[in-house]
């Protein structure tokens, strides 16, 4: 068995040395460069463009301004519904905003007439931060993908609670932040006869397909996307962004193959982000530890409505982590003159686990309870909004092995009771839980006379392992060895399926490569019956089996090539599609995890380090025992990111983003990161998926930051309510 | 970025001569003038690279200590009479940066190296310095990393580099020399300018005029120094604040003590009253703490960044700590 083993992944050895070929670097002869002008005020309008300087520059091939960029089709049926802005009026709606595009034939040349692109606008009254309106806040239109409503409530809104009741009332706030990942967003673009191919960094070729062709007034088939590796996309690469239906529409424009990358300080305008968050959590317990009442209301920033609305949903997870008899949550946005915000990894559970699961710790101080045996007394069996039993759920199992591996009975439960020669030392916990997700895909697989085979699915390997992960399962499927399967990905023209996001790629596409590979058996032992001889025949398949490269019979044996030499044939195919099973709708799907962490703190200096972690996962059946531990302590460390660094700053008189750059946004470097410890506890889930799969993406983010934030208050006694955690807030 | 021309003129008189035509910048190892052209920050015509010279040489001899204005910063970090005569400098050194950036920045460049604040950096702000008269929205704005001494109206912008911290600490020179061959030294603390109502002048420098090494006097205190370097994360940032202490005691008084602050002032800040309150005291805790706080008097802070001066405080305690320990 290949399948759970930690098998080095397959696409490495092209990583490391440059062979794999991101979306970027495809070399299409005559290919034109084209660099995006984007916008130096919030609110306002374009009164016009001075191209005089630029448009005399060498190398200029065209300059697509607001005044005469090609009309696309109906905005509002494309598919993403992000479609704003793509060069159709002359109205500023944000700071950064796309306002021209210049192609020339080098990139620099394209770079330096860019930069000289003037622009007059007239600037109107924007709303630069979310603070300046967070008393005019709306209802989301559309929330969760209609998967959920904004508003929920178990039991009575407003309980008579006894006397004696605890409360814990607070304000918890996270920052915008922004995916960063490695590698920009890139597209090259390639018209030919109608046809349009792009070779786009995308966490969804099949979305990208859809949204382009929808905008271009095209038949799906006629878009071509491929996207074979992804250099991290975190959400940032889920939707279709502008720059990626620019770069195509520069491409008609100038009758040639066209490359657009974003740079480092234009990604922080141009492919959505983690909004603000504002969230009120009103807990109260009875005095011996039980919930009464849950109250999670959310206000979180949108862009202005022309823009588009996105809904951070942070409360989701309140509505199913603990047992109580009155939940109640809200989710209200606020329009601000920003971009549109995307999902970024654990959209709505990382935000939302920083106020829960610290009001959690908040009320477990008030209780003087230990964090851990409160969670317990409040442990949901079943999901308590949506009145659903768990598919599974091994909570329990993550909190009991977490806590012994971390150590967690040494904690001293007294703030700043615990020392390491002149720095405080905090122990500090929070769950984490996410959805498990599915979609329909499909894939297919070819099978050749030397028993090699190629598994294809239109999914994309964002970079967590799925070349490796769907070569185990085929090669275990088929009994070859893993060296004899090749996969391909990141191709539209392959058997479609969703995009890779949500954690849901392999619950999803791992299903359908089975299917593809039940499919190739069956034809496998129909030729080994009809070709192998007299022994074979009337042999029911059912007794046969696949191993070591050949069909495997009651007496005898017959090799993949002698049954093709056999058969004459040179190749056979299997095409299969796999949907989620209808009977999983009566069931609560997550998954679920412990975080533990400590931290050291310098009381004088208020420098915050994590000194050691802990995370124990509830994630299901692990497919490879090495990819999955990136993904963990990736997720980890992107928490830890969240909790002490991670902050996209904004002039609050400009609404202009001012650290849109790497070293200024910061993220956690090698020396923030201890040993990491990750425990996966035994659990397979049978019902969300047949492979037993609960998706490790997000989960391991989730929780990372309250139990940073929980740690910093146990070592100090100072409450951060606000990410990320500074200086100056422990500085006392 | 504006193309332009870029020579490597072969010897010092050229150089200078070269650098003082209006439009052309000096490049040693260019890790500051390429982002900052990259940004179009600066839109020089003509680059004189500084390759070509031989002004890498660290010397010691005759009790000054003598660093080339291309010596790398990590040459100088690992030098042995650096390590062990002058602590802060190596440390000051080590805690900047990465090692990448530290094998092509140079003594000069470093300290010549533009600020950080956000503001100067995006062209799509209004900045005094990088544009006069056009405003300063740092002020009112996103002003966390900036600082709180030697601030006018029209700029608060933070000097970003460690190394000076050090250096003004030990009251080091710089020798220049003028198109024409005129050398002069001066003392580091006159070599910069503070923003007044003119920050886009930054230092005391003539046009084309080189900075051809940094001298250090042989000095008692040095030995007994450190720097201290507190930043957001835990490496790989510039400092919130830092602080370049040493002290001299003899028969438990304090007979010298150099305290100078980095993050906090729109020059490398010297912080004498500390250093007043200390000498002729007895190393401990209360005398430092009572030293560190007379930094607060010419602190003009914003509600963002007031909290570096509790901050330097505290740092300047531990430092002093550290090295009277
Ligand atoms: C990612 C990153 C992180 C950094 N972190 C830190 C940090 O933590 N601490 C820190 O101190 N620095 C830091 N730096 C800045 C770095 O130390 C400086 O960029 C470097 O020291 C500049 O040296 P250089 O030789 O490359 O200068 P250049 O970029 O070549 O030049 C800088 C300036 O000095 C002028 N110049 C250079 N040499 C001379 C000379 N001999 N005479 C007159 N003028 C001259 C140039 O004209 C230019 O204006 C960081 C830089 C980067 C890129």
């Amino acid at each position: 068995m290949y399948v759970g083993q930690g098998v080095d992944r397959i696409d490495g050895k092209a990583k490391i040395t440059g062979g794999a070929k991101y979306a970027a670097e495809f070399d299409l002869p005559g290919t034109a460069h084209a660099v995006l002008v984007q916008s130096t005020i919030s609110a306002g309008k374009i009164t016009g463009f001075d191209l005089v300087l630029a448009e005399a520059m060498p190398g200029i091939l065209a300059i697509i301004t607001t005044d005469n960029a090609e009309k696309l089709g109906n905005l509002k049926a494309a598919p993403q519904k992000v479609t704003y802005p793509l060069l159709q009026d002359s109205n500023i709606k944000f700071n950064g905003q796309h306002i021209a595009v210049v192609v020339a034939d080098t990139f620099e040349r394209a770079t330096a007439a860019a930069a000289a692109v003037r622009v007059n606008y007239r600037a109107t009254r924007a709303v630069n931060t979310m603070d300046q309106a967070i008393s005019q806040s709306v209802t989301p239109k559309e929330f969760s993908n209609g998967r959920a409503k904004p508003d929920s409530q178990v039991g009575d809104a407003a309980p008579l609670l006894p006397a004696g009741t605890l409360r814990v009332e607070q304000t918890y706030t996270t920052p915008i932040e922004h995916h960063n990942p490695m590698e920009p967003h890139a597209t090259i673009a390639n018209w030919s006869g109608g046809q349009l191919t792009v070779w786009t960094a995308t966490q969804g070729i099949s979305g990208a397909q859809k949204a382009l062709s929808s905008l271009f007034g095209l038949e799906p088939k006629s878009v071509t996307v491929i996207c074979p590796y992804v250099g991290g996309g975190f959400g940032s690469k889920g939707n279709t962004w502008p720059p990626a239906v620019l770069a195509a529409m520069a491409a008609r424009r100038v009758n040639r193959p066209v490359k657009l990358v974003v740079t480092r300080e234009q990604m922080f305008t141009s492919n959505g982000y983690r909004p603000r968050t504002v969230q009120r959590v009103k807990l109260a317990a009875s005095p011996d530890g039980k919930l009464l009442s849950v109250r999670h209301d959310v206000k979180t920033q949108t862009s202005m409505p022309e823009v588009g609305e996105f809904a951070e949903p942070s409360a989701l997870i309140t509505r199913m982590l603990y047992e109580a008899p009155s939940i109640g949550t809200s989710h209200r946005l606020v329009q601000v003159n920003h971009g549109l915000p995307t999902y970024m990894r654990g959209p709505g559970e990382s935000s939302g686990a920083f106020a829960i699961e610290s009001a959690m710790d908040e009320m477990a101080a008030a209780l003087k309870m230990d964090p851990i045996a409160f969670r317990l007394k409040n442990y949901a069996e079943n999901d308590p909004t949506a009145r659903l039993p768990f598919a599974s759920k091994a909570l329990r199992e993550c909190y009991a092995q977490g806590a012994t591996a971390f150590g967690w009975e040494k904690r001293n439960p007294i703030p700043r009771s615990m020392r390491d020669g002149h720095l405080l030392v905090g122990m500090g916990m929070a769950t984490s839980s996410y959805p498990t997700n599915r979609m329909p895909a499909s894939a297919s697989i070819r099978l050749t006379a030397d028993g090699s085979a190629l598994v294809r699915s239109g999914t994309q390997d964002i970079g967590t392992g799925t070349y490796t992960t769907l070569a185990q399962v085929a090669a275990d499927e088929l009994g070859l060895p893993l060296r004899k399967v090749r996969t391909q990905l990141g191709d539209s023209r392959l058997p479609s399926a969703p995009v890779s996001g949500g954690s849901m790629t392999s619950a999803s596409v791992v299903p359908a490569v089975q299917a593809a590979a039940q499919g190739m058996k069956s034809q496998l032992f129909a030729l080994a019956i009809n070709h192998g001889g007299p022994q074979w025949r009337g042999i029911s398949p059912e007794t046969l089996a696949l191993s070591e490269s050949a069909v495997i019979g009651p007496t005898d044996r017959l090799s993949i090539a002698q049954i093709f030499a056999r058969a004459k044939i040179a190749q056979l195919n299997a095409t299969a599609g796999a949907h989620p099973d209808s009977d999983a709708q009566k069931y609560s799907k997550h998954a679920f995890g412990a975080q533990f962490a400590e931290v050291r703190v310098d009381p004088d200096l208020g420098i915050v380090r994590v000194s050691r972690w802990v995370g124990a996962f509830d994630c299901g059946r692990i497919l490879n025992a090495k990819t999955a531990r990136s993904q963990l302590i990736g997720g980890i460390i992107y928490g830890m990111g969240m909790a002490l660094f991670e902050e996209t700053r904004v002039d609050p008189n400009s609404g202009r983003i001012t650290n849109a750059n790497i070293s200024d946004y910061l993220v956690a470097v090698n020396a923030d990161v201890p040993d990491i410890e990750t425990i996966v506890v035994d659990s397979v889930d049978p019902i969300s998926n047949p492979l037993g799969t609960k998706g490790i993406g997000e989960l391991p983010m989730v929780g990372a930051a309250p139990a940073i934030a929980n740690a910093v208050y146990h070592a100090t006694g100072i409450r951060v309510r606000d990410l990320p955690i500074r200086i100056e807030n422990l500085l006392v | 970025m504006q193309s332009f021309l870029i020579t490597d003129p072969p010897s010092l008189s050229d150089a200078t001569i070269l650098g003082g035509v209006p439009g052309a910048t000096f490049i040693a190892g260019g890790t500051d003038v390429m982002q900052l052209l990259k940004n179009n920050v600066i839109a020089p015509r003509q680059l004189i690279d500084l390759d070509k010279l031989n002004l890498s040489n660290i010397t010691n001899d005759h009790g000054e200590l003598r660093l080339g204005a291309l010596a790398t910063m990590a040459d100088v970090a690992a030098h042995p009479v650096i390590r062990a005569d002058w602590p802060a400098i190596s440390q000051a050194l080590l805690l900047s940066a990465s090692p990448q950036v530290r094998n092509m920045g140079t003594m000069g460049g470093n300290l010549l190296q533009r600020t950080r604040c956000l503001y100067f950096r995006d062209n799509g702000f209004a900045c005094n310095k990088r544009a006069p008269g056009s405003g300063c929205p740092a002020i009112a704005g996103d002003s966390r990393d900036l600082a709180i001494f030697g601030t006018s109206s029209h700029c608060i912008a933070t000097h970003p580099s460690d190394l000076p911290v050090a250096l003004m600490a030990f009251n080091a020179e710089v020798e220049l020399q003028a198109p024409g061959g005129a050398t002069r030294r001066l003392p580091l603390s006159k070599l910069y300018r503070l923003p007044g109502t003119t920050p886009h002048i930054e230092t005391n420098l003539q046009p084309g005029e080189l900075i051809t090494a940094v001298i250090l006097a042989a000095q008692g205190v040095s030995r007994r120094s450190t720097y201290l370097k507190v930043r957001d994360r835990t490496s790989f940032a510039f400092a919130l604040v830092s602080a370049a202490v040493a002290l001299d005691i003899e028969d438990g008084t304090i007979r010298d003590a150099r305290v100078a602050l980095g993050g906090v002032g729109t020059m490398p800040w010297r912080a004498p009253l500390v250093e007043i309150a200390l000498r002729g005291q007895t190393p401990n805790d209360q005398v430092f703490e009572t030293a560190a706080l007379k930094i607060a008097a010419g602190a003009e802070t914003t509600q963002m960044n007031a909290f570096k001066i509790r901050l330097a405080q505290r740092i300047i305690v531990r430092a002093l700590q550290t090295v009277s320990a």
